[in-house]
């Protein structure tokens, strides 16, 4: 077998024991996903309520899009999320369940370990994401007819990249502090939401965290994915918000490959992975 | 290209691995220690877990590192499986250096540890596919493999399909053993893969060491608490004491070295002997 068919293979594991872990913990998925669900549902009353709408209704065209504006904040900050938590929490993960020192032992490269982990993330949340849309759309009996549903998944796709890049950051944290590294990573997480523009517009942000929003990924993905479903605006239309993904992609993965081998390299230095006797 | 015949499967040249530690003995930051944050920074001690370790292994050897807790053994087998980076010396495993070529030396080894390290909630099958996927063994090979050996150690094959979580520690553990040998590992580390376990889930581990080492000419180094289990098992020992090799040979040359009177001196001697530690007391604490 080729060396990349093999990694490949490899890769494959990570996405299998996932999705084994997502069926034992079953119970647990469906608590998280019906609260998601609500979650969503409760932005977008907030959508209706601020729209004059009554009866869980939108009342104009106006209000119907307020409501999938703060909508699809909503389920565009929960895929990032599962995406970012998927790679980010890999290592606390592990160390929690005790394989830590197993999966890292193993012949695999670092890059197919968390390709594997990521590809889980990406086929996870768009599953989970899809879920959340249809039941909100049912409830609020929303119009996506002029929707460019395609153009909005070639932008999940396009961001999942620099959001692995920033999970793989993240995931260093952990390996380097076991203890407060996992807490960290939430800090990211939490900056981001406050920057990103997930329930506003970032012009609505104090001038001087505006540089932050730029810089953040996820405000891109929230501007395409909104012209996508609100405008139904195409590839080329969004092509600006695209390329900036790409860009921030090609930065951001080589240097969370580059900071998760210094941590791995710190980690097997200073015996972080785990160590006793 | 390294013939592995004429290659020992461990080569250890002034091996030593220091470790900085807080003083309340955890491996990361004081949470609870009192006092001000800056003092708490300087509360910290070095712990010189492997100290100047020599030591030659060759093909097909069972070789048992014997030691108290604490002594160093954990942290030699870690250093022997990549998870950890020697500060000093040289450490190669049939004759890829542990840093340099640490994929390689990956490809040639797999790890029993002392705490079965799997998925809980996944069966027994379910964690074997995925380490069966990591090591690039063909899924139906690996589980063909895995159950062969899973049956040889008398695990039946209707717990495969129930949560680890539900099964015993001697079953775990026996679970851990078939997903390190399915892989073929020219060199398996068993820390201390026994304890715990009742009299007969720890023969039956025991046979197949043996039968692994007769069948297929695996080395296999051995971490026990088990002076009785290292007797019957290795073809040499080394007691360990504060990171250091105080004796190395094989059990019967170690305890011919005991002076004694009367009966044979049992290995518990022979550990007494060299170290001056009473090896119960050791093993209690």
């Amino acid at each position: 077998m080729s060396s990349a068919a093999q990694e490949l293979r490899a890769s494959y594991a990570f996405v299998e024991r996932n999705f084994y872990l997502v069926r034992r913990y079953l119970g647990w998925e469906v608590v998280f996903l019906v609260y998601t669900m609500v979650n969503t549902l409760t932005i977008g009353f907030i959508g209706v309520d601020s729209t004059g709408g009554t009866g869980g209704q939108p009342a104009t065209a106006l209000a119907n899009e307020r409501v999938l504006y703060l909508v699809i904040g909503a389920l565009l900050w929960g895929f990032l999320s599962i995406l970012f938590e998927t790679v980010s929490e890999a290592v606390a993960w592990e160390r929690w369940e005790g394989t830590i020192e197993y999966t890292f032992m193993a012949p695999v490269r670092r890059l197919t370990h968390l390709g594997g982990t990521c590809l889980f993330g990406i086929v996870y949340g768009v599953l989970r994401t899809a879920l959340v849309l249809l039941a909100v759309v049912l409830f609020f009996r929303l119009n996506l007819q002029g929707a460019n549903l395609g153009s909005a998944f070639l932008v999940l796709v396009v961001s999942s990249f620099s959001f692995m890049g920033l999970g793989l950051i993240a995931a260093v944290l952990p390996l380097m502090s076991p203890e407060r590294g996992p807490q960290a990573t939430h800090i990211v997480q939490a900056l981001l939401l406050l920057v990103s523009g997930v329930y506003y517009d970032v012009a609505a942000l104090p001038h001087w965290l505006q540089p932050l929003a730029a810089l953040s990924p996820a405000t891109y993905t929230l501007a395409a994915a909104r012209d996508a479903l609100l405008r139904g605006a195409g590839v080329a239309q969004l092509a600006p918000d695209l390329w900036r993904l790409v860009a921030l992609g090609l930065v951001l993965i080589p240097l969370g490959l580059t900071a998760f081998g210094w941590g791995e390299r710190y980690a097997l230095q200073t015996g972080k992975l785990k160590r006793n006797g | 290209m390294i013939e592995l015949d004429q290659t020992p499967a461990v080569f250890c040249e002034a091996v030593s691995k220091t470790f900085v530690e807080s003083e309340g003995g955890e491996n990361d930051e004081p949470d609870t220690a009192p006092g001000p944050w800056w003092s708490r920074a300087r509360r910290r001690r070095r712990v010189e877990a492997v100290r100047d370790v020599s030591l030659e292994v060759p093909k097909g050897e069972i070789f048992g590192v014997l030691g108290p807790n604490g002594s160093g053994k954990s942290t030699l087998i870690r250093l022997m499986a990549t998870l950890l980076v020697p500060d000093r010396g040289t450490l190669r495993i049939f004759g890829r250096d542990v840093t340099r070529e640490r994929m390689e030396v990956r490809r040639l080894i797999n790890r029993v540890s002392v705490d079965a390290a799997f998925f809980k909630k996944l069966s027994a099958m379910e964690n074997l596919r995925y380490a069966a996927r990591l090591y690039g063994v063909p899924v139906a090979e690996g589980q063909r493999r895995a159950l062969e050996i899973l049956d040889r150690l008398g695990f039946s094959s209707r717990k495969a399909r129930v949560p680890l979580e539900n099964l015993s520690r001697g079953q775990q553990q026996k679970v851990a053993v078939a997903r390190a040998l399915l892989t073929s590992p020219a060199l398996l580390l068993m820390d201390e893969p026994t304890t715990g376990l009742d009299p007969r889930s720890k023969n039956d581990v025991q046979d197949f060491v043996l039968e692994v080492q007769r069948d297929h000419g695996t080395t296999v180094i051995l971490t026990s608490h088990d002076m009785a289990e290292s007797d019957r098992l290795c073809n040499r020992v080394a007691f360990i004491d504060n990171g250091r090799i105080v004796a190395l040979d094989t059990p019967q040359v170690l305890k011919a070295g005991v002076p004694h009177q009367g009966g044979e001196p049992s290995l518990e001697d022979a550990f007494f002997y060299y170290t001056g530690r009473d090896w119960k007391e050791e093993v209690a604490d």
